[in-house]
């Protein structure tokens, strides 16, 4: 993939945005359906929920201050949990054809188990709160990273490795020069997939609990409140769009030195 | 002398897997009877497996499991039907793909389930709702990976057909459609997962009488509830090993030539 894009260029192609936000704005009006309310009127009831605030709080209102920072926090620890629990059993089991074999059927009866349907469970083991939102989070999203940490372990040049060898570096060396930079492509891949699945999870968790973004979201459906209903999606929607524009820039800076394409 | 089968018992992956499932289980079942975790807060592992293994018998359960495995089929077969073509349409023309990429990316970080309670008002049958969910989160990594094959078919073999005399659509059903095949199947199998949870959530989330889902919330109401609700997990996971290890079967099969095949 080529980077380099001229700015207006980039722009340009974004004709599509207005054109498709005016037809939905048209349709909707001429619809006047009260389960498609207008992107204007979505806009605008946003504005009133959350963003009412000072500018000095970025406009954020006491609602979005005491529910977006908490659904942001246990999204980001679950994924770092499921981030280091991910490479290292991954990347253990990678290296290790035995402890491959005694644990690949746990580990794929893991990654085929539904997570929303382990919320009962995690209901019943912690009760409602940030721990049962917290392992639902990483239960779920630790496998794409666990698995492609697992693959980039096991594809590495053994050269690499013999070379290591050579040269007197101890296990401990060999995994931080090695092993772990061989694999990095692989397990950013699966960082990003897992980035998007615990933004769902984070929402499903949510439902079951009192705040959060997922709460308002659920709180908006049982009042009826369509704008309300459609005005979380469309948060959550930035969020995840948000979520991977940032994780796409932290993995270009990590992974300078390696050219792959995506 | 020992027979040459258990000369080497670690090595078989059929051994280890299976003394590893039940060093699990072991392990479990010990921290439940020497009182490391409550016995009311989580089941023993032994009580899970026999209230799993009865409801293998259990009519109710099978209809609920028949359900949500209808929805699932028949969405997943409506999503191939649109998210093929799609692809396709996309991967081909670059004026289409050029046009739609900004509405593509920033409709695809919307959080599947996030749709639900919406999807709730809007769709007044189950099924229908469980069917949307499940195209609209689906579509993507069927989309995507068909328009990433269609970007690795070789031109060599484009040029030459196009040399023959062949037209855009002959190019497309000759070359391009059978060259990234083994793509469009990968994403299939990663939308059926996708698709199976996306069933399971929805029956979850927006109640609902039938499927998995419905019977779990139903179970968390009676007295043994968590045990229940447990086995009906092991269940669902079980299903989706076997749906998983089906697909990568017909893969294997249908595409052996293809060097990147399902791992």
């Amino acid at each position: 993939m080529t980077m380099i894009r001229h700015v207006p260029a980039r722009l340009a192609r974004l004709w599509v945005v207005p054109v498709v936000l005016l037809v939905w704005e048209l349709a909707t009006r001429a619809m006047e359906h009260p389960f498609f309310p207008p992107p204007s009127v979505i806009v605008v009831h946003m504005r009133d929920l959350w963003f009412t605030g000072s500018p000095a709080r970025l406009w954020l209102n006491d609602t979005a201050l005491a529910n977006f920072p908490q659904s942001l926090g246990r999204l980001l620890a679950g994924w770092v949990l499921a981030g280091v629990g991910g490479v290292v059993i991954g990347v253990a089991i990678g290296r290790s054809p035995l402890l491959y074999r005694f644990l690949d059927p746990i580990i794929q009866f893991g990654r085929a188990l539904p997570a929303p349907a382990l919320l009962p469970m995690f209901l019943a083991l912690f009760s409602t709160g940030t721990r049962m939102q917290i392992a639902t989070i990483t239960f779920g999203i630790v496998w794409p990273v666990l698995f492609n940490a697992a693959d980039g372990a096991r594809s590495i040049e053994p050269l690499h490795l013999e070379t290591a060898r050579v040269f007197g570096l101890t296990r401990g060396q060999r995994l931080l020069r090695i092993v772990l930079p061989s694999a990095a492509p692989k397990i950013f891949a699966g960082l990003r997939l897992s980035l998007s699945l615990a933004l769902i999870l984070m929402v499903i968790a949510e439902f079951f609990s009192t705040e959060g973004i997922g709460f308002q979201l659920r709180a908006a459906q049982r009042a009826f409140d369509l704008p309300g209903v459609w005005g979380a999606i469309v948060l959550l929607g930035i969020l995840g769009y948000v979520l991977n524009q940032a994780f796409l820039l932290l993995e270009k800076r990590v992974l300078t030195w390696h050219d792959a394409k995506m | 002398m020992i027979p040459r089968l258990f000369s080497r018992p670690f090595d078989s992956a059929l051994f280890c897997g299976f003394l590893g499932v039940a060093g699990l289980l072991l392990l479990a079942e010990a921290a439940g009877r020497l009182g490391l975790v409550s016995t009311v807060q989580f089941p023993l592992a032994s009580t899970v497996l026999v209230t799993a293994a009865g409801l293998a018998a259990d009519q109710e359960f099978l209809v609920d499991v028949g359900a949500t495995f209808a929805a699932w089929a028949l969405g997943l077969s409506l999503t191939v039907a649109f998210a093929v073509p799609a692809g396709l349409l996309l991967g081909s023309v670059p004026a289409v793909e050029r046009a739609l990429r900004p509405v593509i990316e920033f409709l695809r970080p919307i959080p599947s389930v996030a749709l639900i309670p919406l999807a709730a008002f809007v769709f007044t049958e189950r099924l229908d709702m469980k069917i949307a969910m499940i195209m609209y989160a689906s579509t993507w990594p069927i989309l995507i990976n068909t328009m990433y094959g269609l970007r690795e078919v070789d031109p060599l073999a484009k040029e030459t057909l196009r040399a023959f005399g062949f037209g855009r659509t002959a190019v497309l059903l000759r070359v391009s459609l059978p060259s990234t095949a083994p793509f469009i199947a990968t994403g299939v199998r990663v939308a059926a997962t996708i698709a199976l949870i996306l069933a399971i959530s929805t029956e979850l989330l927006a109640g609902g009488s039938d499927g998995i889902g419905a019977f779990i919330i139903l179970a968390g109401s009676s007295p043994d509830g968590l045990t229940l609700t447990v086995a009906a997990t092991v269940w669902a996971g079980l299903l989706g090993i076997a749906t998983n290890g089906a697909f990568v079967r017909v893969e294997r099969r249908l595409f052996h030539w293809h060097p990147g095949t399902a791992t």
